[in-house]
């Protein structure tokens, strides 16, 4: 029965409830930095560990964390994470750092975060709250890699640094450029609609056979 | 100082803060549903931003020479209680004004455009007039993006659009085509 939980709690943020493409949330740092899968997944990883660390912590904390000054009391929790992980990654990786810039300490700004403290790592216990905390968080990290991927597919021809086509692909560089995320999220959230669209005519279908067969 | 008007073309059109660095785009897509309120959002981020560089420029002259690792939490707990205190300054002085823009304070005090310019700031090495010169584009460019934005989005109320592609999708694609447009100025100098 536990187990189911968090397991519910997990798969809900992968796929259901996706911050990206069902709620839309945390689009700032998601389409400045997925002009390449590498960089998309550098900042996938550092949400990540900023998420897990901030919700543990907040749901631990939740019983002596008073009402009122509450979100000023997440948001130092975060920006304490995002600080541990704009240094680490100086130290391990400092080429993405350089690339990816300014974006790291936004991640301060993510909606995302402070949204998931105060929708349910606050009332949540522990386990619970990490379990959401890494669905949310992988289900953002999947979103940054496939925007990440199209766009270094389509405007450089290649993946992870690695050429997929011959010398004749000519790169749509509009892609790697700015416009070219906004075009990319569209389209993908386009094709959701349209996957919604589709579930609920088939739901509705299956409501009215049941309705004329009895 | 003769930098200054460089500083301010750049920040409005060429590395506009919405379109080039996607910074602020939850009131960009949330709030750009009419005109006038886009427009008054607008004012008031460009008042915040004018805010925020001058506790970026004291925080950085003053404070985090000696403590760079607290450069975050010290801009996000300066800008909001800053931003705060002068909110209740104008509910006293001016109620018009906290009309006009009351009621967006609160919310965009630390939003990503807030935060981005001071780390913005800070990272190019930027002085005071410098800085208060980089807010001011930046937020009329983030106002010109944004009304631009609401009034494309209301003609497109108008039209009849397919069901399936209303809403925040379609807005993206609006946001792309304009930000396609912006990169024609990207020309514009040879060095940003």
């Amino acid at each position: 029965m536990k187990n189911n939980q968090s397991y519910e709690e997990f798969i809900k943020g992968v796929w259901r409830d996706n911050p990206v493409f069902a709620q839309v949330l945390g689009m700032c740092p998601m389409l400045a930095v997925t002009n390449s899968a590498v960089n998309a997944v550098a900042m996938g990883m550092a949400t990540f560990f900023v998420l897990v660390g901030s919700s543990f912590l907040v749901s631990s904390f939740r019983n002596w964390i008073p009402k009122q000054v509450r979100i000023s009391c997440f948001i130092i929790i975060i920006a304490t994470f995002v600080t541990i992980a704009d240094y680490t990654l100086l130290a391990l990786v400092p080429k993405v750092h350089k690339e990816l810039g300014a974006f790291i300490p936004l991640i301060v700004a993510n909606c995302l975060i402070l949204g998931r403290q105060e929708a349910f790592a606050s009332r949540y216990p522990t386990r619970l709250a990490v379990m959401d905390a890494i669905g949310m968080a992988t289900g953002f990290l999947l979103a940054l890699f496939s925007l990440g991927a199209v766009r270094e597919i389509l405007g450089d021809g290649a993946l992870f640094g690695v050429k997929l086509f011959s010398a004749n692909f000519e790169p749509w560089v509009i892609m790697i450029l700015p416009p070219g995320g906004f075009l990319t999220l569209g389209v993908i959230l386009l094709f959701f609609n349209w996957f919604k669209f589709k579930k609920d005519e088939f739901l509705e279908d299956v409501a009215e056979a049941e309705r004329s067969g009895h | 100082m003769d930098n200054l008007p460089w500083i301010f073309i750049s920040a409005l059109l060429v590395n506009n803060f919405v379109l080039t660095y996607f910074l602020g785009l939850c009131p960009f897509l949330g709030v750009s549903n009419s005109l006038e309120t886009s427009a008054r959002l607008g004012l008031a981020t460009t008042f915040v931003m004018l805010v925020t560089a001058v506790c970026a420029w004291v925080l950085n002259t003053y404070v985090l020479i000696h403590a760079p690792y607290l450069r975050l939490i010290c801009f996000i707990v300066v800008i909001a209680s800053t931003v705060q205190f002068i909110e209740m300054l104008i509910k006293k002085l001016s109620p018009a004004l906290f009309r006009a823009m009351g009621i967006f304070l609160p919310l965009i005090t630390t939003n990503c455009a807030i935060l981005g310019l001071a780390i913005f700031a800070t990272n190019r090495g930027y002085g005071f007039w410098e800085g208060i010169v980089y807010a001011l584009g930046a937020g009329i460019g983030f106002t010109l993006a944004l009304v631009l934005l609401a009034g494309l989005r209301e003609e497109a109320e108008l039209s009849s659009i397919p069901k399936l592609i209303q809403g925040t999708a379609m807005n993206l694609i609006i946001a792309g085509i304009l930000s396609m447009a912006f990169m024609g100025f990207a020309g514009l100098f040879s060095s940003t």
